[in-house]
């Protein structure tokens, strides 16, 4: 169990972490979402006790991160692949964590053959594909056998087995009643592995709901109609007591309509069509509305929009922390 | 006439629809707990050090600085010393020469000893596995201490012996002088590098932390050299008398000037310095974000 409270983390004036408030639960897979820079690694940084918050609270099973006498044994966290001595090998890496939280040498062989590195276990950490690297992460995490596990982006860069291999394993994790917490800013790769969400924008909680509530409330499908007949076809639909969203590109939109239905509404008064489909809102696009107003750096597709002057976007002021 | 839909087929609920209300079982590790102390620290701190090759490499040049010049340095005196040569000083003053250089190697390892974490993200990880900074920062003194302090011990030792071997026209060392010019110095030499490393830890960049280090030991010594108006003649003597190779000469009893620190005094100076940084180290680490 994490639990957050108010937690704020501001870097000068920029605020990364605006007062979270949440839970983490055993026995399920929490994800945690947001687009790039939403302040999801901050998040986790301060769950871990690497970064002080500015204001709120953390707690792991109640208690600070830094009153935990053996961290590994309660939280185990992939943070980011690099966080490893390259000239050291992996299981010299794994062997000096084990020993700094009293856990029995053996226990390094056990991970290592558990992620599959077994066969490199002597060999030099900075030779590692980012898949290796990951997987050695991960054994760290799984190192002290802990009730939290927290992963920051673990599918980044990694191949289809890979990914399959790291959905699997947390599914497993989750189903022994082990609390896990996993980042990630693409929904599509929530959908697949995640029971609970949380969904951040620019630090501010913007959802906290069980997945399958997410998915209920977002997928929504609709029938979209374009005719250039359109105030007829409006007047039409609005007499059948069908209620019209009217798109922005000029196209109607009618929820839970179905085509055939309204194709022959359509066809019984002679009106033109020129498109008429069913369409599905994918939950990807549910998230980006969701995040829309908080996305930090907009790719500009058509008319440019006025973009509030930002010329410290807050990684620059990240990196001048460190 | 229809047809009776076929009840449909009700989904198992997933695991996740029972949580609400109900509490989980949560899982329990058979890994024992262990209440861990700085000895969990220490031994984790002794395999990094071992396991990294640039551990090897430093002590590698040092132990080859340290034996190759001192081994020369007393051929040479041995080969052509007349009686008077080496005047009242006694064979074992040849170390220093071996032990200046090699303090460069004590110096790199100490620096990469805390700021190569920074620089590779290894610090992150560090800092999750043991939360006290102050338990880290101990444990890698202590290790980093013990194996430079041994390693200098056993290298000034060795030359010592062996320059007071060769060398038959110049004072038999008496046992003050084999403590000081021997244990006294690797313990200085040992503390360089210790402060080396809380550099290295303020710092956080090796090459920075690098840079300070040499600059200290060396900057002192070849500013005074160019220090030619008579008005600055006291700040003069006192950069001469205080700088780290003259310091390291007081061990061989043939400092530079008269009124600077004699005797063990550069023990007492360096161990100041150094719990003073120690002291800032900590306070940095307790305050910034790793």
């Amino acid at each position: 169990m994490i639990e957050l409270e108010g937690l704020t983390k501001r870097y000068g004036d920029k605020v990364a972490v605006d007062s979270l408030s949440f839970s983490v639960r055993p026995g399920l897979i929490t994800g945690f979402l947001g687009p790039n820079g939403a302040g999801k690694s901050t998040t986790m940084r301060m769950i871990l006790g690497l970064d002080h918050p500015t204001a709120g609270d953390v707690r792991i099973d109640g208690r600070h991160y830094d009153r935990l006498k053996d961290p590994l044994k309660y939280i185990g966290a992939l943070l980011d692949a690099k966080a490893v001595h390259g000239g050291r090998s992996a299981y010299n890496h794994l062997l000096c964590l084990a020993q700094s939280n009293g856990i029995p040498n053996q226990r390094v062989a056990e991970v290592l053959d558990t992620v599959g590195l077994t066969a490199v276990a002597r060999k030099k950490a900075k030779g590692f594909s980012l898949g290796m690297g990951q997987r050695l992460g991960i054994a760290g995490a799984l190192l002290g056998d802990p009730r939290i596990l927290m992963f920051d982006e673990p599918v980044n860069g990694l191949d289809p087995e890979g990914i399959h291999w790291i959905r699997n394993l947390m599914k497993s994790l989750a189903a022994q009643g082990r609390t896990v917490f996993v980042s990630s800013h693409l929904m599509s790769e929530m959908a697949l592995t995640a029971d609970h969400l949380v969904v951040i924008g620019q630090g501010r909680l913007l959802a906290d709901t069980s997945m399958a509530d997410f998915i209920h409330r977002n997928s929504r499908s609709y029938v979209q109609i374009r005719t250039p007949q359109r105030e007829r076809m409006l007047d039409l639909l609005h007499d059948a007591g069908v209620t019209v969203v009217e798109a922005g590109t000029g196209a109607l939109e009618v929820d839970g309509g179905k085509a055939e239905q309204l194709g022959e509404l359509a066809a019984r008064n002679q009106i033109v069509l020129h498109e008429l489909s069913p369409q599905q809102a994918s939950l990807e696009e549910a998230f980006m509305q969701l995040t829309a107003e908080s996305v930090e750096y907009h790719a500009h597709t058509d008319s440019p929009q006025p973009e509030p002057a930002q010329p410290h976007p807050w990684g620059d002021d990240w990196q001048k922390e460190r | 006439m229809s047809t009776p839909q076929p009840p449909m087929p009700q989904a198992a609920p997933p695991a996740w629809q029972a949580a609400p209300g109900t509490p989980h079982p949560t899982y329990t590790s058979p890994i024992p707990v262990v209440r861990t102390h700085l000895g969990h620290a220490i031994a984790s701190e002794w395999t990094k050090i071992r396991s990294v090759r640039s551990t090897m490499w430093t002590l590698g040049v040092f132990l080859l600085l340290v034996v190759g010049i001192g081994l020369t340095a007393g051929a040479l005196v041995a080969g052509s010393a007349s009686a008077s040569d080496m005047g009242d000083d006694t064979a074992l003053s040849l170390g220093f020469f071996g032990l200046l250089l090699g303090s460069m190697c004590i110096i790199t390892l100490g620096v990469l000893t805390t700021a190569s974490e920074y620089g590779t993200g290894m610090i992150r990880t560090t800092a999750t596995a043991c939360p006290s900074r102050l338990r880290v920062l101990l444990a890698k003194s202590i290790v980093f201490f013990s194996v430079a302090f041994v390693v200098t011990l056993a290298a000034a030792a060795f030359v010592g012996v062996a320059q007071v071997g060769m060398i038959d026209q110049a004072r038999t060392p008496t046992a003050g002088e084999w403590m000081k010019g021997v244990v006294g110095v690797s313990f200085y030499i040992a503390m360089l590098g210790l402060l080396s490393l809380l550099i290295g830890s303020i710092v956080r960049h090796s090459a920075g932390a690098i840079t300070i280090m040499i600059a200290a030991v060396l900057a002192p010594l070849v500013i005074a050299l160019f220090m030619f108006a008579q008005s600055m003649e006291k700040l003069r003597t006192a950069l001469f008398e205080y700088s780290i190779p003259n310091q390291l000469s007081v061990f061989y009893s043939n400092s530079l000037g008269e009124s600077g620190p004699s005797g063990w005094d550069p023990v007492w100076i360096i161990v100041g310095v150094t719990a003073m940084a120690f002291a800032g180290a900590w306070a940095l680490l307790e305050q910034r974000d790793v």
